[in-house]
């Protein structure tokens, strides 16, 4: 029961969100009461479930070249010819996080122009640094004797970075990259601010009208969507975490 | 055979290892016996070039070990370390296969070999070979460990302190696994040890290293008697010595005619096991027996006692 139960509940809440995405006016009476002067209860300015697939396009997008980038980048530095570029590619990355992704997009409009180009800029900077500094800690701290046997036993540099480097740092990169699609589902509405078809849209449109039920409703799904994947992405780190057991409850 | 000549490793022009040479017999085992800091695992290390020797000449079976790449030369070495390294993503059975499948073998080759080696250790392949190294208990790692290197029938392993990480129980039982399987394979075994009780059971002759350099190489009767010098002889532990002596005979040629009470033991025993349980049953005389049990006379507690004796030079 104590398993199930948490699993209900994500259940209920992913049945929940494709309900409303898909057929929104069904919910109408529950928004309702936060609506002035009969405005729409729900969101009347184009389907959610279109905004909720871009907006979902727009962070996978940024995230698998982030994590391709971040993730080589590990790679490159934790090499014996590449380990001179480490502090390089540390501070690199550091100035992608600390730039504010708003600046980042006031900066990127002039250059690329208004749209998905700026939002996707912005959230690639901004989710390098957690992909990366999680794969450099997973390359860097892979146990020595298993390090030692893998040279033994005849691996090349490459046999070894594929079947014994990466496969254990797995997990831990897997980690890095759920921090980083859980921020990019969070910043991406603010790309909505250079016409970005995201679900900021909508809270937007409600901040403009002074419509609460909007806002509300934009939020939610992107909270729903948040707190679902980073369910599941923490699963399947489990998941492979589990097959290599750490240290500790091994014995 | 492992012609090792002159063998040098600086780093930072200070020598860890110190112009060492030595010859390992092929289907021997030697044992590198120091303290912690001493090279010998740096000079284990070269054999496989997981180190590089800044200089001098490592040759098996006449051929330089430069002549090909690093990697390719590793995979004819079995190499087996403490804490047994085990790949924690792969299966036994894939951890096993390990250098077969570097070398393309066959799947079913690889399969048969995982197969033997696993009955070879006691291990039923059924039950085992598909489970991961944190479902094994140490001893079954440890053997894991050894049964990989083993794989790819190396005609050399090299153990770093193989068992070291073994309860003193387990540990025994891991040096006679070794022992048999190096008997049945012919493997040339090149082993580093802190611990000389392990270096004089195992080995067919020792190397006593200190500071880099190579003090003794010899037969474990030679070092016990004639130790080169002072440190080689506290290292053998002078309390110990006439035991450890004795445990490197077996009972054959102390056996005498005559009959005697009480529990016999195999001929194969060692002269202590046999003082020890003559010492601790308070018997002057115990049977002897051959492998089928059949009675060969007995051994005495005097004929032993002589034999404790240091020989003469």
């Amino acid at each position: 029961m104590k398993r199930f139960l948490p699993l209900a509940i994500r259940l209920a809440v992913l049945v929940l969100l494709i309900v409303f995405i898909t057929e929104p006016n069904v919910f109408a009476p529950v928004f309702k009461p936060l609506t002035e002067n009969n405005a729409p209860p729900i969101y009347n300015q184009g389907s959610l479930l279109t905004l909720t697939l871009l907006h979902l396009r727009v962070v996978l997008t940024a995230t698998v070249a982030a994590t391709i980038v971040a993730v080589g980048l590990a790679i490159l530095v934790t090499r014996p010819s590449g380990r001179e570029f480490l502090p390089l590619s540390r501070s690199l990355v550091n100035v992608g996080q600390t730039f504010p992704p708003v600046a980042v997009l006031a900066l990127a409009v002039p250059a690329v122009g208004f749209g998905q180009k700026p939002t996707l800029i912005a959230l690639f900077l901004y989710g390098l640094l957690p992909i990366f500094e999680n794969a450099l800690t997973a390359l860097t701290t892979l146990p020595n004797a298993v390090m030692e046997a893998a040279r033994g036993s005849g691996m090349t540099n490459f046999q070894r970075l594929l079947r014994v480097e990466l496969p254990l740092a797995f997990p831990v990169i897997l980690a890095g990259i759920r921090l980083s699609v859980v921020i990019g589902l969070a910043t991406a509405t603010i790309g909505s601010t250079v016409a970005a078809k995201t679900l900021g849209e909508v809270i937007i449109a409600g901040l403009l009208s002074n419509n609460i039920a909007f806002v509300l409703q934009g939020g939610l799904i992107v909270g729903a969507l948040a707190v679902l994947i980073y369910d599941a992405l923490s699963g399947l780190e489990r998941l492979a975490a589990r097959r290599m057991a750490p240290k500790e409850e091994a014995g | 055979m492992i012609e090792i000549e002159s063998l040098t490793k600086r780093y930072a022009g200070t020598p860890v290892v110190d112009a060492v040479s030595m010859t390992v017999d092929p289907h021997t085992i030697a044992a590198i016996v120091g303290t912690s800091g001493s090279g010998k695992t740096t000079l284990l290390r070269m054999i496989n070039r997981l180190v590089e020797p800044s200089e001098g000449v490592i040759r098996i079976d006449g051929k330089d070990t430069r002549e090909m790449p690093a990697h390719e030369l590793r995979r004819g070495i079995g190499y087996a370390i403490q804490g047994h390294g085990l790949f924690p993503h792969r299966t036994v059975a894939q951890n096993i296969a390990t250098v077969p499948v570097l070398s393309g073998w066959d799947k079913a080759r690889i399969d048969a070999k995982v197969d033997e080696l696993l009955e070879l250790y006691q291990l039923d392949p059924q039950a085992f070979r598909d489970r991961y190294p944190h479902e094994l208990s140490g001893g079954q790692q440890q053997r894991v460990g050894v049964a990989r290197a083993l794989a790819a029938e190396p005609n050399i392993l090299l153990m770093d302190e193989p068992f070291g990480a073994l309860d003193p129980v387990i540990r025994a039982k891991a040096q006679d696994d070794l022992m048999t399987i190096q008997q049945r394979f012919g493997t040339t075994i090149v082993l580093v040890t802190h611990d000389m009780e392990e270096a004089i059971h195992l080995g067919d002759r020792i190397a006593v290293m200190d500071g880099g350099k190579l003090l003794q190489y010899a037969e474990p009767a030679e070092i016990l008697a004639n130790p080169a010098t002072d440190f080689v002889e506290t290292l053998i532990g002078s309390a110990d010595r006439p035991f450890r002596y004795l445990s490197l005979s077996a009972l054959e040629a102390v056996v005498e005619d005559g009959a005697a009470e009480g529990e016999p033991l195999p001929v194969s025993a060692t002269r202590r096991d046999a003082l020890a349980e003559l010492l601790w049953s308070g018997r002057n005389a115990l049977p002897v027996v051959d492998a089928a049990g059949a009675p060969l006379g007995r051994v005495t507690r005097e004929a032993l006692l002589e034999q404790a004796a240091r020989p003469a030079a």
